[in-house]
């Protein structure tokens, strides 16, 4: 399978300061990502706040540039395309469904706005595009006619999917897409997006921090901590057998529905990760239940081994 | 067992919308139990409702609510606040909005103290100290001087729980307490709950939107949907045979890894929850309903499912879990 996205060596820093006399301070948001995601299919990122995903989506939709590393998407170099390129190659879906869609334009704008800046449409083209999306979402002619407030949350995630499709791109990179929704809304709105990707041919970046709804949509996970990706299987494999002490720890905190259970212990302490201090060695090791020494002094390198991933971990 | 917090026949009017329409509760002391259901189901309002804590044009009316021997439906609002933060008190959603920023977290939690049990600030304040710790604050004596804001999330929703204990109540209202958390953090804080209610004969009324928190956490489960509970079960009990189509649904819903395959649809339930209009009568899931005909429009009477577990459709009680028609 070919690619449809390559990422190589994607580094974001910012400079804060947290008061006037405080010296500038840097941190690293985005550290040397690297990933690639096969036509056609879904690659999960999961990790805690502050972990660098949604910073990782900004960078491949160009909302900030980045301070190092390339992206291909069909062999061009992603961050060299103006504006307007980019737009026919990936798209946005973004969690908040009240907050992503313009509250004074009627639907059928919004969702035709991505075809308008293109400014090589026809009028006629856009309206029949825009029908036909609408459709697809299963969103009726007359819900194109309506205002954002006149919706519920689940449709207005259909008007945010279609908006984000009628351009029909390559690639879809979807940030969190159910989390603001009810579980009956989130299934319905997860087997759209699944239809859609069949249907269309679509390759998502799926952003969650939900790992049951990961492991329900994506091919492959990609565990991100502290801006970098510590661990990357294919999602059968990673759920099965994760070997990142952090993707143990993220998966044991999944509470499924299997009563009796109770509340598994994590392990994790209450040390929270600070993307302004990152720690010496592994930058997981302050959390570790299996830490040894070297953990605190020698960051690990990558090691990819042929059917188990990738995993940047010293006992793994 | 003896029941801390009894409800019957709740309702909670705002203007001409029924947030509440006819709700029943029965807390057994030393228990957790859930109010799950998605949002606009009326399970918060309950919960308000019950600690007075209604908003401006909220009306509450019901038949019966007494905790611990007392009506409160008879209880002034001074009254009322002797009790809440007291011997009923309640943790939200966003710690950040219930803590005030302007004052430190050793302020907030000693007042609590000196203003419910007229404690001196010393004593409050190493009482604030003692529970920091219980709740697996580290350094606490450093964190007396810290704003909200200095804290992070998980840690400020432990402050709202020490807070929350620091008059040894005797019910914990907890209204989806790990929402803004992460994965991880959200694990030790129920994981903190599960030990509170061990060892201080807690009671929890925790109201969730999750039913994976619901499976884990919960000896009992109300189900709540465009008002009502539509289903009340032991926990094992609602897992193991879901009666009310509205149940059964939203348990198909939920991705569980190694449940539903991949490429698969997940279960989802078509519609929205209806507004429901003054004078409604019958079933209000019947717009969204599979099983739905003529009768579902009228009255529909409690059913049976089994040893305290009943549930409000005109079905009869089905043994095992099936999946809901599509």
């Amino acid at each position: 399978m070919s690619a449809a996205i390559e990422v190589a060596n994607l580094r974001r820093e910012f400079r804060v300061r947290s008061g006037m006399l405080v010296a500038e301070k840097r941190v690293i948001a985005v550290d040397d990502v690297t990933f690639s995601i096969p036509a056609g299919s879904v690659l999960g990122i999961v990790g805690e706040s502050g972990c660098g995903k949604t910073t990782l989506a900004r960078l491949i939709l160009g909302l900030l540039a980045p301070t190092a590393g390339t992206a291909l998407v069909d062999g061009k170099r992603l961050f060299e395309l103006d504006r307007k390129a980019r737009a026919r190659l990936i798209q946005p879906v973004f969690q908040d469904p009240f907050a992503s869609l313009n509250p004074r334009r009627r639907i059928r704008d919004i969702v035709a706005l991505p075809l308008d800046a293109q400014g090589t449409f026809t009028r006629g083209e856009i309206d029949k595009r825009v029908a036909r999306i609408l459709e697809r979402v299963g969103l009726s002619a007359e819900m194109g006619e309506r205002m954002p407030a006149q919706l519920s949350g689940g449709q207005r995630q259909r008007a945010a999917i279609a908006r984000a499709l009628v351009l029909e791109p390559r690639i879809v990179i979807c940030d969190e897409p159910t989390s603001a929704l009810d579980v009956s809304v989130q299934a319905q709105i997860l087997n759209l997006l699944a239809d859609l990707r069949r249907d269309l041919g679509l390759t998502y970046l799926f952003i969650s921090h939900n790992l049951a709804v990961v492991e329900h949509v994506a091919s492959e996970v990609a565990v991100m901590y502290l801006g970098r990706i510590v661990e990357r299987n294919e999602t059968d494999a990673l759920f099965r057998s994760p070997r990142h002490p952090y993707t143990r720890a993220l998966l044991d905190s999944v509470l499924t529905p299997e009563p009796g259970r109770g509340v598994p212990d994590v392990g994790l302490g209450d040390i929270m990760p600070d993307p302004a201090n990152i720690p010496p060695g592994c930058r997981f090791h302050p959390r570790c239940r299996i830490a040894v020494e070297r953990c605190g002094s020698v960051p690990p390198q990558p090691v990819v081994r042929a059917g188990e991933g990738v995993v940047e971990c010293h006992l793994a | 067992m003896s029941a801390l917090l009894e409800i019957e026949d709740l309702e909670v009017r705002f203007g001409p919308v029924a947030a509440v329409r006819g709700a029943s509760l029965r807390l057994e002391k030393g228990e957790t139990h859930c109010l799950v259901g998605e949002s606009g189901c009326g399970k918060s309002v309950t919960a308000l409702a019950t600690m007075g804590l209604l908003a401006r044009g909220g009306e509450r009316r019901a038949a019966r609510m007494s905790f611990a021997g007392t009506d409160l439906l008879s209880l002034s609002d001074r009254a009322m606040a002797r009790i809440r933060g007291n011997r009923m008190s309640m943790i939200f959603q966003e710690p950040m909005t219930s803590l005030n920023p302007a004052f430190t977290v050793g302020s907030q939690m000693a007042e609590v103290l000196t203003r419910h049990k007229g404690a001196s600030r010393g004593d409050a304040l190493e009482r604030a100290v003692a529970l920091m710790g219980r709740v697996g604050i580290t350094a606490p004596e450093m964190r007396l001087g810290q704003f909200p804001h200095q804290l992070s999330g998980g840690l400020r929703q432990r402050v709202m729980i020490a807070m929350a204990l620091m008059c040894d109540p005797e019910l914990l209202v907890a209204d989806e307490p790990t929402t803004a958390l992460d994965v991880t953090v959200q694990a030790q804080i129920l994981r903190l709950l599960a030990s509170l209610k061990r060892e201080l004969k807690l009671s929890i009324l925790l109201i969730t939107h999750d039913l994976g928190i619901v499976a884990r956490v919960a000896d009992r489960v109300s189900v709540m949907y465009a008002g009502e509970v539509v289903e009340r079960a032991p926990t094992a009990a609602l897992f193991r045979a879901p009666q009310h189509p509205y149940t059964r649904g939203l348990l198909s819903c939920v991705p569980a890894p190694g449940r539903v395959r991949r490429d698969k649809p997940l279960g989802s339930i078509p519609g929205v929850v209806p507004t429901i209009p003054p004078g409604f009568a019958g079933c209000a899931f019947r717009s969204r309903c599979a099983h739905a005909d003529a009768t579902c429009a009228h009255e529909i009477a409690r059913r049976l499912a089994g040893a305290g577990h009943d549930y409000l459709c005109r079905l009869m009680p089905r043994e095992l879990a099936e999946p809901a028609p599509a």
